[in-house]
């Protein structure tokens, strides 16, 4: 394990690297279980919002794992990090592994990972990392976007029909449990977030929950206490949906190494 | 001071670039809609920046530019990308917005205006009383309209 002192942005930093593949993983995780709605949403536009929705993702994704390969020093890319790691490699909040279920299931996460990640990358945006900095400028500016939708179809689903908002109401109840697992700081995000590289994740979660409130307001939903959290996503402890998940993502790869298009 | 890759190169290279379309919205040129960030003398190269961190046609955009540059004698000038500062369709001409809105995709306005929630004009009709139909459109660029007054939908190329 490293100490703040490690942790400057400089190569070869074993916090840094574990820091940028939790924001890379949280994004290729979501982006992948993302692209499971292809062809399957319930109208040609939301097919394409999420498949757009998804494609951010993978951008971000690739721009974070890129970087997190190089502070690694070892020659690995984004690609060889997203294909060949196992399960218990993985570093992304278990949130964002969780299965579609449906459309109203899938917003819930969204909506829940989406009001984070905003938060998280307009303090990314001022990291003393330039790298990061310019990463997170230019991601969050997708990701207000994805916030702004899926907090619509929060409210619409909501505030809809007496079926919608059951199933928005389901949606959530099955992710409440990886809420605040977002906002856990451990001893790498202490680190980063002294280096000033990353705000610390626990500081997110006032501005967080006064969205939450406005939103569940304007959906007329209510908003109870959060159940007991489940974490340990972040040092590999993953549900069995994770393992499925890279079976379908890392099967070409894998099988056959060194494929191209 | 002559520079090893000729007189009036930077003219020349932008000319060059002027002549690459964007592969999906062929009508505009990747100078059009602000891609292209610099051209620098030393060492040689064209600096663009991704319009998505996700966009695909960030790579064919790449190989377009080397393909020209390699046509016209560049050989020697890269191709690289920046993220910072990011994109922003501000960037987008006034030429390109024209071409757009020819091209049948209202073009997005400036940010400054942004926040005045004016409606994009149909590219078609002109009118502006219209209606978002999806956030999300056929490129990560753009959203789905509809035009009230003469029906149509259009692609509307989003504020970025």
């Amino acid at each position: 394990m490293t100490t703040a002192s490690s942790s400057t942005g400089h190569r070869s930093d074993p916090a840094l690297f574990d820091y940028l593949l939790r924001l890379g993983d949280d994004s290729l995780i979501l982006a992948q279980r993302l692209s499971e709605w292809c062809g399957h949403a319930p109208m040609i536009e939301v097919d394409l919002s999420i498949s757009n929705v998804a494609l951010d993702l993978v951008g971000q994704a690739t721009l974070l794992l890129d970087y997190a390969g190089e502070v690694e020093g070892k020659g690995r890319d984004g690609d060889k990090l997203a294909f060949h790691r196992d399960a218990l490699r993985f570093r992304n909040c278990l949130l964002v592994e969780q299965p579609n279920g449906d459309f109203g299931q899938t917003m819930a996460r969204q909506y829940l990972f989406s009001t984070c990640q905003r938060l998280l990358f307009r303090g990314l945006a001022q990291s003393t990392d330039a790298r990061l900095a310019g990463i997170a400028a230019k991601a969050l500016k997708e990701i207000e976007y994805h916030a702004d939708w899926s907090a619509e179809w929060v409210v619409r689903l909501g505030d809809g029909t007496p079926e919608s908002r059951e199933r928005m109401i389901n949606g959530f109840a099955w992710m409440w449990r990886f809420v605040d697992e977002l906002f856990q700081v451990d001893e790498i995000d202490a680190a980063i977030a002294k280096a000033g590289i990353a705000p610390a994740r626990d500081s997110l979660r006032a501005a967080f929950n006064a969205e939450l409130k406005k939103t569940f307001e304007a959906a007329t939903l209510p908003l109870a206490p959060l159940p007991a959290a489940i974490l340990g996503g972040r040092k590999g402890h993953h549900s069995e949906h994770l393992g499925h998940l890279l079976a379908a993502m890392q099967f070409l790869p894998r099988a056959y190494p060194g494929a191209t298009w | 001071m002559s520079s090893p890759l000729g007189t009036g190169w930077r003219d020349r290279i932008m000319h060059v670039l002027a002549n690459v379309p964007d592969p999906e919205v062929p009508a505009v040129s990747i100078v059009d809609l602000g891609i292209v960030r610099d051209v620098r003398e030393n060492p040689p190269a064209v600096i663009i920046t991704p319009t998505y961190t996700g966009c695909p046609a960030t790579d064919v955009i790449k190989g377009s530019i080397r393909q020209a540059l390699d046509l016209a004698d560049f050989r020697d000038v890269g191709v690289e990308t920046t993220l910072t500062p990011p994109w922003t369709t501000d960037w987008i001409s006034d030429t390109g917005r024209e071409k757009l809105r020819a091209y049948g995709i209202a073009p997005p306005p400036h940010s400054s205006t942004l926040r005045a929630k004016q409606l994009p004009a149909c590219p078609r009709c002109g009118s502006t009383n219209t209606q978002e139909i999806s956030r999300f459109g056929s490129t990560p660029c753009k959203a789905l309209w509809r035009c009230l007054s003469c029906a149509e939908p259009f692609d509307h190329f989003k504020c970025h």
